[in-house]
C-alpha cells in the first residue's frame, strides 16, 4: 500500500502507457547497458579521448542524417563507423600521436558537423534539428528505430564478448599480448567499430556531444568500487541502466512541474543524475603497496614448492 | 610443470645460429650464437641501447631477423614456441580493477576465442603459478597497487602458468630498491632449480645477478659474447668485444667494466671475433 502511494506520486501519471515513454525505455536500456560495457574498456585502454571524438563526430551523421530525412541512427553509426576507421588508419604507436591524430580527425569532421547543421537549418523546414542531434531527444524518437538499435547494441554486445580475452590483455599490456599471439591491430580495429557503435546508440539517449557521458562515467564510478573486472562491468551496467531510466522517469515528471508544461531535457537529467552519484559514491582509497606494514618486514617470496610445479 | 621440458630435458631449451639483425637500417646484431640449456640461468648483459630488448623481441618473433637461426625444441600449447615473456614494466593504474589473479589467468591462451582448458584446471594452474612466486595471498589486490618487485613477481606467475620451457625477462631488476631486486633474483634461482627452466634476464649491470647466473651472453657494439662469466667478463674477452680496450676491475665481489687507456691495442682487439673466442669455452 505504502509502495503504491510512493510510486504513484514519484511516477506521473501514464508514464508506462505513454508509447513514446515505452521506446525511450527500452533504447535507453540497451544503450546504458552497450555504453557502459564498451565504456568499461575505454577506460581501462586509456581511450576516453577517442570515446569523445567519436560521440562528438556522430554530430556529422546525425545531421547528415537530418538533411536526408533518414533514421539519425543510421547518420551517427555511419559517421562513427568512418571516424572509427579513420582513427585507427592514421594510429601512430606513441600514446601522443594518437591523441593529435585523434584531434586532427575530430576537427575536420567537427567542421563538416557545422556546415550540414548550418544547411539543416537554413534549408529545411525541420525545427530543433540542431539540439536533437547534440543534445538528444529520446521521447521524438520514432518506434521503427527500435529494430535498428537492437541490432547494433546486440552487434556491440557480441563483439565483446567474443574478443573479451585478447582485449582485455592487450588493454593490459600490448607487449604480453603480442607475445601470445595477440593481433593487437585488429583487436584495436574492432574495438573502436564497438566503440563508434555504443556512441551512436548513446547517441540517441542523450545527443552527440552529451553521449561521452554515459560511455565514461558509469565505468569510472564502477572501477573506483570494485577489484575484478567481472564485478566492473556488472556494477558499470546497473549504475548505466539506473542512471538512465531514473533520468527519463525525471524528466517525464518535470512536465507537471511547470504551469507551462515544459519539461526538462532526458539528457540533462541523465547527465545530472550521473554527476550526483559520481560525487556520492566515493572512491576507496588506495595507495601503492597499502598492504606493507612498517612493523613487518615484507614476505620473502616462498621459494616455489616443487609439488606445485611438477609436469602433471 | 611442462611436459615437453620433462621429456625433452636434454634438448637445450634454446640453439640460436649466426643471428643477424638489422632495424630500420641500423644493425643490432652480426653472427651471434649461443645456446640456453635448461636448468640454466643466463644474464643478458649490455648498456643501454645495446639491444637487449630487440634480441629478446627477436627470440619471441615479434622483430624478423635478418638472417640465422633460432631453434626451439618444445612447443607449448596452440604450436608456439613454449616461452614465457615478462616485460620490463606493465602500466596499469592503480583506478584499473585488474587483480593478479586476473593477470596470471591472462597467461593461459590470452589469444584464445574459446578456453582451452576447463575452468577448474585453470583455476588450479593458476594458484600453482602464485604459489610458486609467493604471491598466493594477493591474488585478489589490484595489480596497480602492487609494489614494484611484487609486480615483477605477477609478471613472473604470467609467464610461468603457460608452462614454459624457457623464460625471458627484459630488464626485471630495472626501478627496484635492493630489497625488491634481491628477492627477484633469489625467486629466479629457485625457480630455475625447481623447475628445471631455461632462463634469460637481461640487465645493464651484471653485478646484482653476478653470483646467481651460470653463464652471461654481453652485448656491445653489435656483437655477442657468452659463456661463464668469469671467463667471458674479463678485460681482454670484452676489450675484443668493445674493439677497443676496456678494463674489467673486480673490486669487494663487484665488477666494474671502464674504458681502458691502452688505445695501441686497437687493432689486435679487431682481429679477434669475440664468439668465435669464447663459443669453446662453453660448458
Amino acid at each position: 500500500m505504502i509502495i503504491s502511494t510512493l510510486l504513484h506520486d514519484i511516477v506521473a501519471a501514464g508514464f508506462l502507457t505513454n508509447p513514446a515513454v515505452r521506446t525511450a525505455i527500452v533504447v535507453g536500456a540497451l544503450s546504458a547497458t552497450v555504453s557502459s560495457v564498451v565504456g568499461l574498456f575505454t577506460v581501462v585502454r586509456g581511450q576516453s579521448f577517442a570515446g569523445h571524438a567519436l560521440s562528438d563526430i556522430g554530430a556529422a551523421g546525425g545531421s547528415g542524417a537530418a538533411l536526408a530525412n533518414i533514421s539519425p541512427l543510421l547518420g551517427f553509426v555511419a559517421m562513427n563507423l568512418i571516424g572509427a576507421l579513420t582513427l585507427e588508419a592514421f594510429q601512430p604507436k606513441r600514446v601522443r600521436g594518437r591523441d593529435l591524430v585523434t584531434g586532427v580527425v575530430l576537427g575536420a569532421i567537427l567542421g563538416i558537423a557545422a556546415l550540414l547543421l548550418y544547411l539543416d537549418t537554413t534549408l529545411t523546414t525541420s525545427t530543433g534539428t540542431t539540439v536533437s542531434v547534440l543534445f538528444g531527444s529520446l521521447f521524438t524518437l520514432p518506434s521503427n528505430s527500435l529494430p535498428l538499435a537492437i541490432g547494433i547494441g546486440s552487434v556491440s554486445i557480441f563483439t565483446i564478448a567474443w574478443i573479451y580475452r585478447p582485449l582485455l590483455l592487450s588493454s593490459v599490456s600490448p607487449e604480453l599480448a603480442q607475445v601470445q599471439g595477440v593481433r593487437v591491430r585488429w583487436i584495436s580495429l574492432v574495438f573502436l567499430l564497438a566503440l563508434a557503435a555504443a556512441v551512436s546508440l548513446s547517441a540517441l539517449l542523450t545527443g552527440a556531444i552529451l553521449s561521452t557521458a554515459l560511455l565514461i562515467g558509469p565505468p569510472t564510478i564502477a572501477t573506483r568500487r570494485t577489484h575484478s573486472i567481472r564485478s566492473a562491468l556488472v556494477l558499470s551496467i546497473a549504475i548505466g541502466i539506473g542512471v538512465t531510466l531514473a533520468g527519463i522517469l525525471l524528466s517525464y515528471d518535470s512536465v507537471a512541474w511547470t504551469s507551462q508544461g515544459v519539461g526538462w531535457p532526458v539528457s540533462f537529467c541523465i547527465v545530472a543524475l550521473l554527476t550526483l552519484v559520481f560525487f556520492l559514491v566515493p572512491r576507496r582509497t588506495h595507495t601503492v603497496g597499502e598492504h606493507l606494514t612498517k612493523d613487518e618486514p615484507r614476505s620473502a617470496p616462498t621459494p616455489p614448492s616443487s609439488s606445485a610445479l611438477v609436469s602433471k | 610443470m611442462n611436459q615437453g621440458r620433462s621429456s625433452n630435458s636434454s634438448n637445450p631449451a634454446l640453439e640460436v645460429v649466426d643471428l643477424n639483425i638489422v632495424v630500420g637500417g641500423r644493425r643490432i646484431l652480426t653472427d651471434a650464437s649461443f645456446t640456453l640449456n635448461h636448468t640454466t640461468l643466463t644474464g643478458l648483459i649490455g648498456a643501454n641501447g645495446a639491444g637487449k630488448t630487440t634480441l629478446l623481441k627477436t627470440i619471441l618473433g615479434l622483430i624478423p631477423h635478418e638472417s640465422g637461426t633460432i631453434r626451439s625444441q618444445n612447443f607449448g600449447e596452440h604450436g608456439r614456441p613454449s616461452i614465457g615473456y615478462v616485460p620490463q614494466k606493465i602500466n596499469l593504474d592503480p583506478d584499473v580493477p585488474i587483480r593478479t589473479f586476473d593477470l596470471v589467468e591472462l597467461g593461459i591462451n590470452g589469444r584464445g576465442l574459446r578456453r582451452s582448458i576447463t575452468k577448474k584446471e585453470r583455476f588450479k594452474r593458476v594458484e600453482e603459478a602464485l604459489q610458486s612466486v609467493g604471491m598466493s595471498h594477493l591474488a585478489d589486490r589490484r595489480v596497480g597497487l602492487l609494489s614494484g618487485g611484487e609486480q615483477q613477481r605477477a609478471m613472473i606467475a604470467h609467464a610461468l602458468v603457460g608452462r614454459p620451457d624457457l623464460l625471458l625477462l627484459d630488464e626485471p631488476l630495472a626501478n627496484l630498491d635492493v630489497r625488491a631486486e634481491n628477492e627477484v633474483v633469489q625467486l629466479l634461482t629457485s625457480l630455475k632449480a625447481t623447475t628445471g627452466l631455461a632462463i634469460l634476464l637481461s640487465a645493464h649491470d651484471l653485478n646484482p645477478i653476478l653470483e646467481v647466473v651460470d653463464q652471461v651472453i654481453y652485448l656491445a657494439e653489435s656483437k655477442l659474447a657468452s659463456g661463464p662469466t668469469e671467463e667471458v667478463v674479463t678485460t681482454s674477452s670484452l676489450s675484443a668485444l668493445y674493439g677497443h680496450h676496456v678494463e674489467v676491475i673486480r673490486v669487494n665481489g663487484r665488477v666494474v667494466v671502464v674504458p681502458g687507456r691502452d688505445s695501441s691495442s686497437h687493432h689486435d682487439y679487431d682481429q679477434q671475433h669475440p664468439n668465435r673466442n669464447l663459443t669453446r669455452s662453453q660448458p
